[in-house]
């Protein structure tokens, strides 16, 4: 088990980054990264001794935050990102910055679940396009056509419909 | 040699700086002519460090103690029921099945009498004897106290038995629960720490029972019953005396009884 701290732990923040990015929550994401670590500890020994360790707990961690969105789609957790209170975004931007971080974190909220995650592995994560296919189990090719989607989706909805961008999807935050 | 024709998914790849070198060339010469072309790579490349600046606070920040790995390690290895839990269900399955060997032959194979005893005996022995923090509830000290109490709820006399002269202390006791009724613990020691668990309840037969020998992997317990009283000593596995010690204890009540 100690090669197992060894090549888990310095995995850590970036599995807290992508689950911060997902949920937005800290509390939330760090939830999440807590249940990812305590079964990547437990299927330990499952793993494919020639794998990739990041590869197999992003897997981890996305297969269970996708369980978490459904649950809470179902659960009817609602809030439009404008009501969103700053606190709970990524990063308290600087008063200079702030307008284009809440402008691309709602244009992040508003794309679709598959195309989020896809923009996420490969922009923020750094994941190959074979790597983001095996964590997310989906052909290279829908990888690339996804990604491109997701990117355009973006531009559109901060440069080309302005500031008012629609939230169309429940924004995944704690009910209170 | 021709240029293959340009398409999106190279696109996607020179936003993401994957293109390999050659191809990438062929992409420049194809964006120099192509100004709305560059300009989408060029937005493309802004948004991605937009969202990578955006998020990369979380990799500074200080991972929280709960998703610390060697305590979520740490956490799996230790048992998932207390230790003292598995020890008393393995007592059980012991006792349970030499109460089962005892009666062998019987329609009922539920251990009665002094097996029944010897059983909740050794379970008692398992969960409370390895008890560092609160082995008794109530302190040796109240040995008449202890004594008043179990008489009580036994609704008959019973004796605190003095096993000093063996070199076994009185620890205290506690009321345990039995399928049979309240049944009065007591706990001794001596000097080394080694422990000795008494358990007394009222039998369903009236009279005596001789004397049984029980034994498990951790514990060997002697049980018996005299005028309806059942009682049985329960000590480690390797403990050498336990046997003398229950029939002094058997003989001592016997007369003062």
């Amino acid at each position: 088990m100690s090669d197992m701290i060894r090549l888990v732990e310095p995995l850590i923040p970036a599995l807290r980054r992508y689950a911060r990015a997902l949920l937005r929550d800290p509390a939330d994401a760090d939830d999440l990264v807590q249940d990812c670590l305590v079964r990547a500890v437990s299927r330990w020994h499952q793993r494919r001794s020639d794998g990739d360790t990041r590869t197999w707990l992003t897997a981890i961690l996305h297969n269970l935050a996708v369980s978490q969105m459904r649950r809470r789609a179902r659960r009817g957790a609602h809030m439009s990102v404008e009501d969103a209170p700053e606190a709970s975004l990524a990063v308290a931007p600087s008063q200079d910055g702030a307008l284009r971080h809440r402008d691309l974190m709602a244009a992040l909220d508003a794309l679709p679940d598959e195309q989020r995650s896809v923009l996420l592995l490969v922009t923020v994560e750094g994941l190959s396009y074979a790597e983001a296919a095996q964590v997310l189990a989906i052909p290279t090719g829908t990888v690339m056509s996804r990604l491109s989607r997701a990117r355009d989706r973006m531009i559109r909805l901060m440069d080309g419909e302005g500031v008012t961008v629609p939230a169309k999807r429940p924004l995944l935050r704690r009910v209170k | 040699m021709t240029a293959r024709p340009i398409n999106e998914d190279d696109l996607q790849a020179l936003v993401d700086d994957r293109l390999d070198p050659a191809r990438g060339a062929e992409f420049e010469a194809y964006l120099a002519c192509n100004p709305d072309a560059r300009a989408r790579v060029e937005r493309l490349r802004i948004l991605g460090r937009d969202l990578r600046s955006a998020f990369a606070p979380v990799l500074a920040e200080p991972v929280p103690a709960r998703l610390n790995l060697a305590h979520i390690l740490e956490a799996r290895r230790r048992p998932r029921r207390p230790a003292w839990q598995a020890t008393a269900a393995a007592m059980l399955l012991t006792l349970g099945g030499l109460g089962g060997w005892a009666l062998h032959g019987a329609l009922a194979p539920v251990p009665a009498g002094v097996d029944a005893l010897a059983q909740e005996a050794g379970a008692s022995f398992a969960v409370y004897a390895p008890d560092r923090s609160r082995p008794v509830e109530l302190a040796a000290g109240d040995r008449d106290e202890i004594a008043r109490w179990f008489s009580a709820r036994l609704a008959r006399p019973v004796e605190v038995p003095d096993l000093s002269a063996a070199g076994y202390r009185l620890m205290g006791g506690r009321l345990v629960a039995t399928p049979h009724g309240p049944a009065g613990l007591l706990m001794y020691d001596d000097s080394r720490g080694t422990r000795l668990v008494m358990l007394m309840r009222s039998m369903a037969e009236p009279g005596d029972a001789p004397m049984r020998e029980h034994r498990s992997g951790s514990a060997t317990g002697y049980a018996w019953a005299k005028d309806g009283l059942g009682y049985s000593l329960v000590g480690p596995a390797d403990l050498a005396g336990l046997h003398p010690l229950a029939n002094e204890i058997r003989r001592t009540t016997a007369t003062n009884t």
